[in-house]
This record gives structure tokens, C-alpha cells and sequence, in this order.
């Protein structure tokens, strides 16, 4: 292992992870809304809000993927030192993360059962880029309607016609994070 | 003081990433019941473990809590849990909504309109709105899979055939964004159109039943009824005695054995706000300059 792999944690887990989760929170609860998060300085090629939404969510119950590049041996040590995560297959995954071209096709994620539909992915998509302009999304969490620049709008209408089925994501750049939770309903702006 | 003998906010944060895995679960799926490791609380179960728990994964040092119990700040449960966090957390407390960041309450919502940033969570006792109906959980499960709540209608229309208008007063079911049937926990269903379109993020945590499930802001949530007999948020047909207010919820107080009683705002902070701004009932006292 990397000897670098042990740093780029929380210096003050406790409170470290309670400011960022409820950035997390409030991003998934309303989406379209930017939030920062900092704490985690991950190895290249995962983003600072990719980094702290890995330390935490994840722990040895639940299983990542790493998509494309996102796979390789510094963030896979970075990831098992820190977190104790499992790397598993797309397919088995609780989490994944990449950036949107890796983790196609989105199908192959995890998306619930109908009576467990919380036993469906959560996507962390990195992106080049996070504004408040682009799709227009409407849903749970929008008062009227929001925007917010995704990668692309068929796969996330696709997922929304799964509800209450579907994985949920989150969209990280540098230390920003956007969620987008399956209930929401996304429209060329 | 913070007890350092503790984590911050008491709860090991191995335990805190599962909650707040179940809660972005919940949030991802507006009314759905999401399991978690419920853990054993330092107090007994009944008394806001889910509630508190969930607090507990969502507390920032920066946070102000408030917490209530049946509306008032002042009561065995609402003190003993403020205490709690003040000693785990060292978080800021208030009995003013309006400056709470978080608000955990045992069975009602308060009365102020809640703020965008704002968070409430609700103590829950019996989850499952259909438990009565069907004690089964795997028949329960089902039900929500297919959508099949018919029961929970005939349920309202026996309430009618017996007592003419529908006499649930309390954890009154709704219906979230036209899917799942959520339990709103036992809050009077006067509170009931509080709950939709809140700019507030809900909450609400079972412990002993191990779910959690969430309103995200700007949620459709609808009280179930049937077109001839609509839904009404009753309360009692009086105005607060303190402080005169009409629109708030109302407890009954008996004041003596020969019948006495007095109607009195369930909310003590709303209640105290506005007597503080010169509102008078009939049994109000004008509020003291100090204290």
C-alpha cells in the first residue's frame, strides 16, 4: 500500500462528518440547490465532496464500485484504509463512483426491490462542471422548479418512471455537491 | 459541558453512517418506511429513542435545538432530551421556533411556520399506519408494494357508519406525493395540513420499530377522506384563555373538582410570544417585565 493512501481523512471525524452530512442532507432534500463540503482530501482523480461523501456514507457494510478511471490503485487504498469499504461489480454495488461516460450504463445499477425500494445504488457522478442552470427539474423538495447542469436527461427520465424504484444520485465538483434523488423529475430546460 | 467521555452527540459514528444512509434513503422516497439498526438508548424505548437518533445523525455543533413535547418546552420528555444533547453535543438550546435549527417533537408541530433550514423530528411510536388494520408485517409490506390501501379507507368509513363523521383525531394517515401512506405519528390532525409543502425538512424515527421516514421540503401530502366527507383539522371550538389566540391548537385544563376548566394553547412558546406582544384572554396574566 501507499503510504499516502493513510492521509487525506477527517483530522475531527465527529464533527467533520456531521457539518458535511448535513450539507448532504439538505442537497438531496432540495434538489437543484448547491452545497459545499469539505474535510477530505482525496488521492486524483476523486473530487474533495466525492472524497467526504465516501467517508460518510461508507463503512465494511456497504459495497463501492469505481467506475473508469475512477479504478485505480491509489483510490482503492485511499478507500480501504479509510472507509473498510468493499470494491465490488457494478451490479452488487451500494455506491459507485465516476464520472457520467464510466458509469454507463446506469441500468446495470442496483434499483430496489418493490417492497425494499431502499436497497437501490447511490451514484456519486463527478463532474467537470456543477451550475444552477441547464435541465429543469420539478418534484419532491422544489417549490416551484429548479435547474441544474446534468450530464444528460433520457437516463434520469428513465429512472424516474421506476419510482418509487430507482438510484439516487449525487453530483460532485471540487468540494460542491448536488443531489438528485429518484423522485425528481427532470425536463430539457 | 460536553461529557467527553462521549462522541459527539453520543451516538459512534459507524452507527451515525447507517442512520444517515436510512435517512437519505427516506428522503429519496418521500412516506416509505426505511429499516435501521435502531440502537439501545439511554432511555426507555417510548420515550423518542427513533427521535432521538435521528437528531443525533443530524447534529452540527453550530445547531440550536428546541425540543417539544405534545407543544410544550417544559415537560418531563421535551427537558430530559434538551438535556441529553446539551451534555453529549453542547449544542445551543431555545424554546423559540424561530430560532431553532432543529426541532424535535413528541406529537405535535408547532404552531409558527417553519423556515427553509429548518429541520423536524418527530418521535414515532407505531410507524406503520396499517399495523391496526393487519398486525403482519409481511402483508403490511406488501400492501405499500402494490399500493393496496383500501383497508385504510374502509377503516375511515366505518368511523363514519359509527359515528357519522370521521373520528380519528389523531395520526390522522395521509397520502405523500399521490403514493405511500405515511403515519404523520400521533399528532392531532389539526397539525395535518402543517405537514404538506413545509419549507422545513421532516423527519420522524421509530426506535423500538426500527424505521425511519422523511418529508423533503415542498412535499405534497394529502389526509386521506372521501368527497362527501372531507377532511376537517378540528380543534376545540374556544380561544386560548391566556392569550386569546383562535388559531391555535388547544388543551383542555382542569382547574378544580367542581367542574372548572380552562382552554389553553398547546404550544408554550407560541402562547408566551403572543401574550409577550400584549394579547390577553381572560384568564391571561399580563406577562412581568423581569422575572
Amino acid at each position: 500500500m501507499n503510504p499516502d493512501a493513510l492521509l487525506g481523512g477527517f483530522a475531527d471525524a465527529p464533527l467533520q462528518s456531521a457539518r458535511a452530512f448535513r450539507g448532504t442532507l439538505e442537497a438531496l432534500a432540495r434538489p437543484g440547490e448547491i452545497r459545499e463540503v469539505t474535510g477530505a482530501m482525496p488521492p486524483a482523480p476523486l473530487s474533495v465532496a466525492a472524497g467526504v461523501l465516501l467517508l460518510i456514507l461508507c463503512d465494511g457494510t456497504t459495497s463501492v464500485h469505481l467506475a473508469g478511471a475512477y479504478d485505480c490503485a491509489a483510490l482503492r487504498d485511499w478507500i480501504t484504509f479509510h472507509c473498510g469499504a468493499p470494491l465490488m461489480a457494478a451490479e452488487d454495488a451500494m455506491f459507485a463512483v465516476g464520472d457520467w461516460d464510466a458509469l454507463q450504463p446506469v441500468t446495470r445499477f442496483a434499483v430496489g426491490q418493490p417492497d425494499y425500494p431502499d436497497r437501490s445504488a447511490t451514484l456519486i457522478i463527478e463532474m467537470p462542471d456543477l451550475s444552477p442552470q441547464g435541465q429543469r427539474l420539478t418534484g419532491p423538495g422544489i417549490a416551484t422548479s429548479a435547474q441544474l447542469s446534468l450530464p444528460e436527461t433520457a437516463a434520469f427520465r428513465a429512472n424516474r418512471t421506476l419510482f418509487p424504484l430507482g438510484f439516487d444520485a449525487f453530483l460532485t465538483c471540487g468540494t460542491q455537491v448536488a443531489g438528485l434523488p429518484r423522485s425528481t423529475i427532470v425536463e430539457e430546460s | 459541558m460536553t461529557d467527553q467521555a462521549y462522541n459527539f452527540a453520543y451516538l459512534d459514528e459507524q452507527t451515525k453512517r447507517m442512520i444517515r444512509r436510512a435517512i437519505l434513503k427516506g428522503i429519496a422516497v418521500p412516506g416509505y418506511q426505511v429499516p435501521f439498526a435502531s440502537r439501545e438508548m439511554p432511555m426507555p424505548y417510548g420515550w423518542g429513542t427513533g427521535g432521538v437518533q435521528v437528531t443525533a445523525a443530524c447534529l452540527t455543533p453550530e445547531d440550536t435545538l428546541k425540543v417539544i413535547d405534545q407543544g410544550a418546552d417544559d415537560t418531563t420528555n421535551a427537558v430530559s432530551i434538551r438535556k441529553f444533547f446539551q451534555r453529549t453535543a453542547g449544542v445551543a438550546v431555545t424554546e423559540a421556533t424561530a430560532e431553532a435549527s432543529i426541532i424535535q417533537t413528541r406529537h405535535r408541530i408547532p404552531e409558527a411556520t417553519l423556515t427553509e433550514g429548518q429541520i423536524l423530528v418527530y418521535q414515532v411510536p407505531i410507524p406503520e399506519p396499517l399495523r391496526f388494520l393487519e398486525p403482519r408485517e409481511t402483508e403490511t409490506r406488501k400492501m405499500h408494494e402494490l399500493e393496496e390501501y383500501g383497508l385504510m379507507h374502509v377503516k375511515l368509513y366505518e368511523d363514519i357508519a359509527r359515528h357519522g363523521t370521521i373520528a380519528t383525531a389523531y395520526a390522522y394517515p395521509v397520502k405523500v406525493e399521490g403514493r405511500y401512506v405515511m403515519d404523520p405519528s400521533p399528532i392531532p390532525k389539526f397539525d395535518n395540513p402543517k405537514l404538506s409543502n413545509s419549507a422545513a425538512i421532516q423527519l420522524f424515527g421509530a426506535g423500538r420499530e426500527q424505521r425511519i421516514y422523511a418529508l423533503p421540503p415542498y412535499t405534497h401530502v394529502v389526509s386521506l377522506d372521501f368527497d362527501d366527507h372531507p377532511f376537517v383539522p378540528s380543534k376545540a371550538p374556544h380561544d386560548c384563555d391566556l392569550c386569546a389566540a383562535s388559531d391555535s391548537y388547544l388543551d383542555e385544563v382542569i382547574t378544580d373538582d367542581q367542574g372548572g376548566r380552562m382552554f389553553v394553547c398547546s404550544d408554550t412558546d407560541f402562547c408566551r410570544t403572543r401574550r409577550e406582544a400584549g394579547h390577553l384572554g381572560p384568564l391571561g396574566v399580563p406577562m412581568q417585565e423581569t422575572v
